[in-house]
């Protein structure tokens, strides 16, 4: 298994993709858990084969599970299950579908690329 | 609240229709200040019981199985009930009684609700030892006592030999006694004095199937019988029943050990006639049709209480009189209406029905007869003379068109009358749409066809359950239940609440309809089964069912290829995540058996992985606070001591509790130990709808709370009593019984069908219970299926588990032997190794427990007294 080390270089200038692992390392549709810059992050590579990062942390229970999730679609919304309480977020935005407006249980977002095989990720990006 | 400006009612008698009084009174809320204070005065030392189901008694054996409504009644403020207190006296003119207790009560309104006592014929004898009647709970619990007494008093003879029992009577009352006789063991004959039994119910034909029926469970009818006396033996003990000279079988004598009168029963109006209040002509309290007497402040309900000249020993007209009474109290205008006498038993195993004129004694009246000797199946439909109204019926043997002919009573029945008559007796079939509002669908509870409409139209019910629990339909002797349900299904359609069995966005059909279609096309992923059964990609709720239907059908690994995408977390990891996403490790203990080393291994990787430690219920241990990456450590150190997974985190068997049985207990008839262990080795593994129980007692007194599991079994001295369909959790409900005195391998049979039955035909998440009580036919029906084969498909069930028996691995082994499995219990996919840093715990009663937030936000800020025990901070020791 290619695992790489988390970054932990506090240099401004660096670079602010973490490369994590392998792409062939992401099972489609079960999730991973990933440290980036101390923060934990979840992984999931789809069925169409893109990859998306949101947090770890579940809002409705503070555990850090949402890697462990059932992923799968809501009409045409790719989502992922929380395992504790079954709230639903949405993959691409990490609003929850069961309570749209609440901006306390949306889960940051990472961006993601892929890059020579392996998956990188980048800081979270400030909500839409 | 006060009670002060109340006024009292004192209600004598606390059976079932005070029972239903008081619920009444309760329900309109006039219970209350301003209102009413009631207090009922219960000769009997119980609170008011399901007399109806006494019979269940036998085979129940807990009184709480009988117990009435709603819990709680009884502590309802403003009501009182004294029990084993009767009264004794009325005085009319002070309006107050006097209690056995020697209390005095006022009243200013008095409700005589004390119901009858069987009647004894005045013959020589029948206050020997030996000679019962059937009434309360005491009378069959001394019963039972007695059989079981001289049950083993016969059995230590040197030519033992079984009880021999008779019965006077055979009517509704007398059949039933035999019927808890024989489940006794006891060699029982039934003595009529009418040319055949059940002579009110009916006909001559009736009769007759009934008794073939009978007859061929084992019982002895004496129909046109008479009994003359009783003597004793030489110990002072019932011994023989002499017959009438000149009965028609030419009956002379019966050698006997017990003898139970159920001969009828007579009204108990003495306290009525004692204190001057008139008597109807055969008897019972006579009350107008609004039930008062003619001594305004005083009432009487139930089966005492003569409405216009007759009495009634059915509790439906009981409790259609508690009914009018509470309506009175509250200043209503309700009336007695012509009574429903429909009945429909269950005696014996056997069908007996009979309802409306049931002896076509109309003018002109028709009958339309359908009889199958060999079968013993007897069906009488009793029409208008033009054959179109249905007056009237009687059924024997196969009373399964019996909850959708009732209502029809007095009503034109459309097409072909006889159509109801043959074996597939069309159940609801033509009848719920053209179903009057005003036709009565439940007759214990008085509910009408618009009242279960009104329920889904206006009070948003959508499925059986809140219609029963809204409108009190079927939950009493359940008869209705098969047409109320379609009722609901006919209205849901109309209403355009699609009924939808559809298990989610992704698939229209249900759980049971999808595994039909893996079963049948033997397609074993997911992806092709959404492209060619459903749409998207699925959800939390389709992925794992389609992964337990797969697995129940091929039995492959948990984490094989796809089928890992499918698997709730529980699943995934094989085992129980918890409140801080950290696990719990429960290993399989088979019946609760384990060794003084298999403790001590479970003990020391509890201590070395830092475990929080705790027994469950199924008698098993649960580890709590393993981290994800810790499992596979965990679990090689269980394996190598002899552990397997215990599928505590799967919809899967979960335990089989036993108590210590026969090897070890004074009391155990059987070894419930060695069976539980082999069943639980046997079901292992066994993917299912829901979690499953099952529970196995080494005797009668139940001390592994058998009947509340999905499948229970409790020794008999003759073998195996198999209860299903018990639960705990959210609706307790106790198992009912399915076979008797199994032997040890027709037992597991049985049960394995029952088993593969459920796993094929449940809903999603529905246990065994709720499976029970939706599925077609009910009870009756998986009975038919798993002991008759009445499908057809028994061997096809046995193939099934033979299956399932054979392919069991342990998933836990599997998974320690495979490094690609292995790579899933990663913590993070980059550092493998390192654990959650946010987990957090504390020291409690000598045991670790996850923080709570106020702990962590004072440990954040340097405040914290607590100790940090786990977590990145504490060294964990690896194997
Ligand atoms: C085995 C059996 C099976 C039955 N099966 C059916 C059936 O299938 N269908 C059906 O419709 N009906 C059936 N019945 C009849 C049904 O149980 C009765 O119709 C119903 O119980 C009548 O209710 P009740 O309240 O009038 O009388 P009960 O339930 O008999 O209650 C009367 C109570 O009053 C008490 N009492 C009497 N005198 C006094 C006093 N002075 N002071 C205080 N308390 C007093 C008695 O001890 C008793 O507890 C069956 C009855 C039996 C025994």
């Amino acid at each position: 298994m290619t695992t790489l080390a988390p970054s932990a270089d506090a240099d401004p200038d660096a670079s602010p993709w973490t490369p994590v692992c392998a792409v062939a390392d992401l099972q489609p549709e079960r999730g991973v858990a990933a440290l980036v810059d101390g923060r934990q992050v979840a992984l999931f590579r789809l069925f169409d084969g893109s990859v998306h990062a949101v947090g770890h942390r579940d809002p409705f229970s503070a555990a850090y599970v949402i890697a462990r999730g059932i992923v799968g679609t809501r009409g045409e919304v790719p989502t992922v299950a929380s395992p504790m309480y079954k709230q639903v977020f949405d993959l691409r935005t990490g609003v929850c579908l069961d309570a749209p407006d609440d901006a306390a249980v949306r889960l940051p977002v990472h961006a993601v690329r892929l890059r020579e095989g392996l998956v990188e990720v980048g800081p979270p990006l400030a909500s839409r | 609240m006060t009670f002060a400006d109340c006024r009292q009612l004192v209600v004598v008698g606390g059976g079932m229709v005070a029972h239903r009084l008081v619920e009444a009174l309760v329900d309109r809320g006039a219970v209350a200040e301003g209102g009413w204070q009631v207090t009922v005065l219960a000769e009997e030392p119980r609170a008011p019981y399901d007399r109806v189901a006494l019979t269940s008694y036998f085979s129940g054996r807990d009184p709480d199985d009988l117990s009435l409504g709603q819990p709680g009644l009884w502590d309802t403020p403003g009501v009182q009930l004294r029990r084993g207190e009767a009264v004794t006296a009325i005085d009319r003119d002070a309006r107050r009684v006097t209690t056995s207790a020697g209390r005095e009560v006022g009243y200013d309104a008095l409700v005589l609700a004390t119901g009858s006592s069987a009647f004894v014929p005045p013959v020589g004898g029948r206050d020997l030892s030996g000679c019962f009647v059937y009434r309360t709970v005491d009378d069959v619990a001394a019963l039972r006592q007695f059989v079981a007494d001289a049950a083993a008093r016969l059995q230590g003879r040197r030519t033992p030999r079984r009880v021999v029992g008779a019965v006077v009577g055979g009517g509704l009352l007398g059949l039933e006694a035999a019927g808890a006789l024989t489940a006794l063991g006891v060699d029982t004959h039934v003595v009529e004095f009418a040319p055949r039994l059940m002579p009110l119910q009916v006909d001559e034909g009736g009769g007759e199937a009934l008794a073939r029926l009978v007859g061929a469970l084992g019982v002895q009818v004496h129909a046109g019988t008479a009994t003359a006396r009783l003597t004793a033996g030489r110990d002072g003990r019932v011994a023989r029943m002499h017959a009438a000279e000149g009965s028609a079988a030419g009956l002379d004598h019966l050698d006997v050990d017990v003898v139970v009168f159920a001969a009828g029963v007579r009204p108990r109006d003495e306290l009525a006639r004692a204190c001057g209040l008139a008597v109807g002509p055969r008897g019972g309290i006579a009350v107008d049709t609004t039930c008062r007497t003619e001594d305004p402040a005083i009432w009487a309900v139930g089966e005492v209480a003569s409405v216009a000249g007759r009495t009634y020993g059915l509790v439906a007209p009981g409790y259609t009189m508690a009914e009018i009474v509470a309506d009175r109290l509250l200043g209503g205008a309700a009336e007695f209406p012509d009574p429903d006498l429909s009945t429909k038993l269950k005696l014996l195993g056997v069908d007996v029905a009979s309802f409306g004129d049931a002896f076509g004694t109309a003018p002109g009246a028709l009958s339309v007869v359908y009889g199958d000797p060999v079968a013993g199946v007897y069906k009488k439909l009793v029409l208008s003379d033009d054959a179109r109204t249905l007056l009237g019926g009687i059924l024997v043997g196969d009373a399964g068109a019996y909850a959708a002919l009732r209502p029809m009573v007095g009503r034109e029945l459309g097409g072909d009358p006889a159509a109801w008559l043959l074996p597939e007796g069309a159940e609801g079939g033509p009848v719920t749409a053209g179903l009057p509002d005003d036709a009565a669908v439940c007759s214990c509870n008085n509910v009408s066809a618009g009242a279960i409409r009104d329920a889904v139209r206006c009070d948003g019910c959508t499925d059986l359950g809140a219609v029963k629990a809204c409108t009190r339909a079927g939950t009493s002797c359940g008869s209705c239940l098969p047409l109320v349900k379609k009722l609901v299904g006919t209205e849901l359609e109309a209403a355009g609440v699609a009924v939808s069995t559809a298990l989610c966005e992704h698939f229209d059909v249900s759980r049971a309809q999808l595994f039909d279609i893996v079963r049948v096309t033997g397609i074993s992923s997911f992806s092709e089964l959404v492209d060619r059964y459903g749409r998207g990609r699925g959800c939390d709720i389709c992925k794992p069912v389609v992964a337990s239907v797969l697995a129940s059908l091929d039995g492959r690994h948990v984490l094989d290829g796809e089928r890992a995408t499918l698997q709730d977390t529980n699943d995934h990891v094989m085992a129980n995540i918890q409140k801080d996403g950290t696990y719990s490790v429960v290993p399989r203990i088979p019946g609760g058996e384990v060794t003084p080393e298999g403790l001590i291994a479970i003990g020391e990787v509890a201590r070395d992985f830092g475990l929080y430690t705790k027994i469950t219920g199924g008698q098993r241990i649960d580890l709590f606070g393993a981290r994800v990456e810790l499992l596979p450590a965990i679990w090689q150190r269980l394996v190598d001591a002899g552990f397997e997974s215990g599928h505590a985190y799967g919809k899967a068997l979960r335990t089989v509790k036993s108590c210590v049985g026969s090897t070890w207990c004074r009391y155990g008839v059987q070894d419930s130990v060695a069976l539980a262990v082999a069943l639980e080795l046997r079901y292992r593994g066994l993917r299912s709808p829901h979690k499953i129980k099952l529970g196995v007692s080494g005797c009668a007194r139940e001390c592994a709370e058998a009947r509340g599991k999905d499948v229970g079994v409790i020794a008999t001295d003759k073998g195996w009593n198999l209860y299903v369909g018990g639960n705990g959790g959210f609706t307790p409900r106790h198992a009912r019984l399915l076979a008797e005195d199994l032997d040890t391998a027709t037992l597991v049979r049985t049960i394995d069908r029952f088993l593969v039955y459920y796993v094929r035909t449940a809903d999603r998440l529905q246990r065994t219970a709720p499976w029970l009580e939706e599925i077609e036919g009910g009870l009756d029906h998986v009975r038919a299926v798993v002991l008759d084969d009445s499908l057809g498909i028994a061997a096809d069930l046995d193939a099934a588990m033979a299956a399932h028996v054979e392919g069991y691995t342990d998933e836990w082994r599997a998974t320690l032997e495979d490094p690609e499995k292995l790579r899933r219990f990663a913590s993070f996919v980059n550092a493998p190794d390192s654990p959650d840093p946010s987990l957090a715990y504390v020291v409690e009663r000598g045991q670790p427990r996850p923080m709570t937030a106020d702990e962590r936000a004072d440990d954040a800020t340097g405040r914290s007294g607590a100790v940090l025990v786990a977590g990145p901070r504490l060294e964990v020791l690896h194997p």
